[in-house]
């Protein structure tokens, strides 16, 4: 029989589906907490505690919820894009069973107390161990693939993904080094990090914000740069641009990091390093953002009635609001007030909510029936009423913890004439809980979107039969 | 030369590579290129969903 070539759609499958569902489970553990700090009684055992359940949130919707979908459509694009399928398949596999097992691992060990402490870099090191396997056979999954590829052109979307899976793998390996502690037994890991004092905090951030400039955004950025032409059917609004674009922003990211210690003891000019960098980072993002937008130039009208464009445009949006606001709260003066209130905690949610999680669930709903073998999605209804309730949602939660936020860090500077302060901590806590109901109503909704998702993702699978498109014809020699 | 200098420079050519960056890439030489690569999402001359012909084949290739 002769064998058509086909694209690797399986793995591309397994991702998709686990998107949603790890979606819905990080977001559940969300909800769950921000009911703890309405209701305190609800924190009923150690395991369940806040403490503890709230890095399992971060790790399960950055990497399990945003892990997936990054795998998906970068496997997809860049598979496509490249007219031929995936390089080292086994490979492929191993990563999506490799990072299931390292989320599975992560659910056990973060409720059972297992932490290196560094945040969004809890696992401890078995697990970062096993991180790093997997994330090499990633990079010779999907470099791999775009060396054999049989066009000419490399496409920014394979740019961005690259970079992205590049710097992460740098991001990971530095900041995880640590030694470990072999005295209590494999079984109950405990480590110490390699780095001490400021040098620590300064390590930490660096990774801690290049996760969200690189995990969080220039492999979003690439998901972005191929599944907004596609689902609008027209080339990007400028490709000069985005390879502008694409230069800027990996070089600014790499130095913003100190803003998450300003007015600590980190040197002085290093947080005004860190604080510039924000704050020229606005033009990188805004430029991405446009050429995003942009792209329907000329079509807008497909706003009206595509859903799945919805998602991608408002994603957008949200990318822009709040590449505006972090520039701004970098600055040192408006930190002074927002840090460690709520405001961050909201500003961190128009992002990962409006545009991470926004830009995955519309790529997700147009790979979906592409992959199942259906021409659409089950409901295309349904997929609106998801817009709409996961948009109120986001809205609510943001909107109530700027508010929160902002209440609480003028409650905490505030001083009486005799240089005493006006509020105790508790009373900000009193304060804040009107916001903090809101803020779960926001993540409820947002999270019965999901459940809306998964419902519509299941009868489309119903049925379907999981086809593996044939792989494009290498394209003319240009 | 203090290290103050050094930075400035560092600073000064920082700025150049971007001019760099975005000379060349807004050249009129860089066009064609990448009029070509911004259609590679679009040009599909293969379907999505396959014709029904090849996901049988699919599925014999699976059940072989």
């Amino acid at each position: 029989m002769q064998s058509q070539a086909t694209y690797n759609y399986k793995v591309v499958r397994q991702f998709a589906v686990m998107t949603v569902i790890w979606g819905i489970v990080g977001m559940l553990v969300g909800v769950i907490i921000a009911a703890q700090l309405v209701w305190p009684e609800l924190n009923v055992h150690e395991f369940l505690s806040y403490g503890r359940l709230r890095p399992l949130h971060t790790n399960a919707v950055i990497f399990a919820f945003g892990g997936c979908a990054l795998f998906a459509t970068s496997y997809f694009a860049v598979q496509r894009t490249s007219h031929v399928p995936l390089f080292a398949p086994a490979l492929a596999a191993f990563t999506f069973w490799g990072w299931q097992l390292i989320i599975v691992l992560a659910a056990l060990s973060l409720p059972l107390g297992f932490t290196s402490g560094k945040e969004y870099a809890e696992l401890e090191w078995p697990i970062d161990i096993l991180i790093t396997l997997v994330w090499v056979s990633y990079a010779v999954v999907f470099f791999g693939t775009i060396v054999k590829r049989t066009v000419s052109h490399i496409y920014v979307a394979n740019w961005f993904f690259g970079g992205f899976i590049l710097t992460v793998a740098v991001l990971h390996l530095v900041n995880s080094a640590a030694v470990p502690v072999f005295a209590a037994g494999i079984l109950t890991p405990k480590s110490y990090s390699a780095y001490a004092g400021v040098q620590d905090a300064m390590i930490q951030w660096w990774y801690g914000h290049n996760a969200v400039g690189f995990f969080l955004t220039a492999g979003f950025l690439g998901m972005m740069y191929y599944f907004v032409p596609k689902q609008a059917g027209r080339p990007v609004y400028s490709y000069r641009l985005s390879v502008v674009h694409f230069w800027a922003l990996i070089f600014t990211y790499m130095w913003a990091g100190p803003h998450h210690l300003h007015y600590t003891a980190l040197p002085d000019w290093t947080q005004s390093v860190g604080m510039i960098f924000s704050l020229i980072l606005l033009a990188p993002s805004w430029g991405g953002m446009i050429n995003g937008i942009m792209t329907l130039s000329g079509a807008w009208h497909k706003l009206r009635d595509d859903p799945i464009l919805k998602f991608m445009i408002t994603s957008l949006s949200f990318y822009g609001m709040s590449t505006f606001e972090g520039p701004m709260m970098s600055i040192k003066t408006v930190n002074a007030l927002s840090h460690y209130t709520d405001w961050t905690v909201g500003h961190v949610h128009s992002g990962a909510l409006g545009w991470v999680a926004m830009i995955s669930i519309g790529s997700i709903y147009y790979l979906l029936p592409r992959l199942f073998g259906k021409p659409e999605m089950h409901s295309k209804k349904l997929i609106e009423v998801h817009f709409w309730i996961a948009t109120i949602g986001v809205v609510l939660y943001i909107a109530s913890m700027w508010i929160a936020g902002v209440m609480q860090g003028l409650m905490w500077r505030a001083t009486n004439v005799d240089g005493t302060l006006t509020y105790s901590f508790v009373e900000s806590v009193k304060a804040t809980y009107p916001f903090w109901t809101i803020r779960l109503l926001g993540g409820l909704l947002f999270l019965s979107g999901m459940f809306i998702m998964a419902y519509n993702m299941f009868l489309t699978m119903a049925g379907g039969k999981a086809v593996d498109a044939p792989v494009l014809a290498p394209a003319a020699a240009h | 030369m203090d290290i103050n200098d050094l930075r400035s420079l560092f600073t000064v050519l920082a700025f150049i590579a971007f001019v760099g960056i975005v000379w060349w890439a807004y050249s009129d030489r860089r066009k064609k290129t990448y009029d070509e690569a911004a259609m590679l999402p679009l040009d599909d001359d293969s379907p999505f969903v396959p014709l029904e012909p090849q996901v049988k084949a699919n599925q014999e290739r699976k059940s072989s």
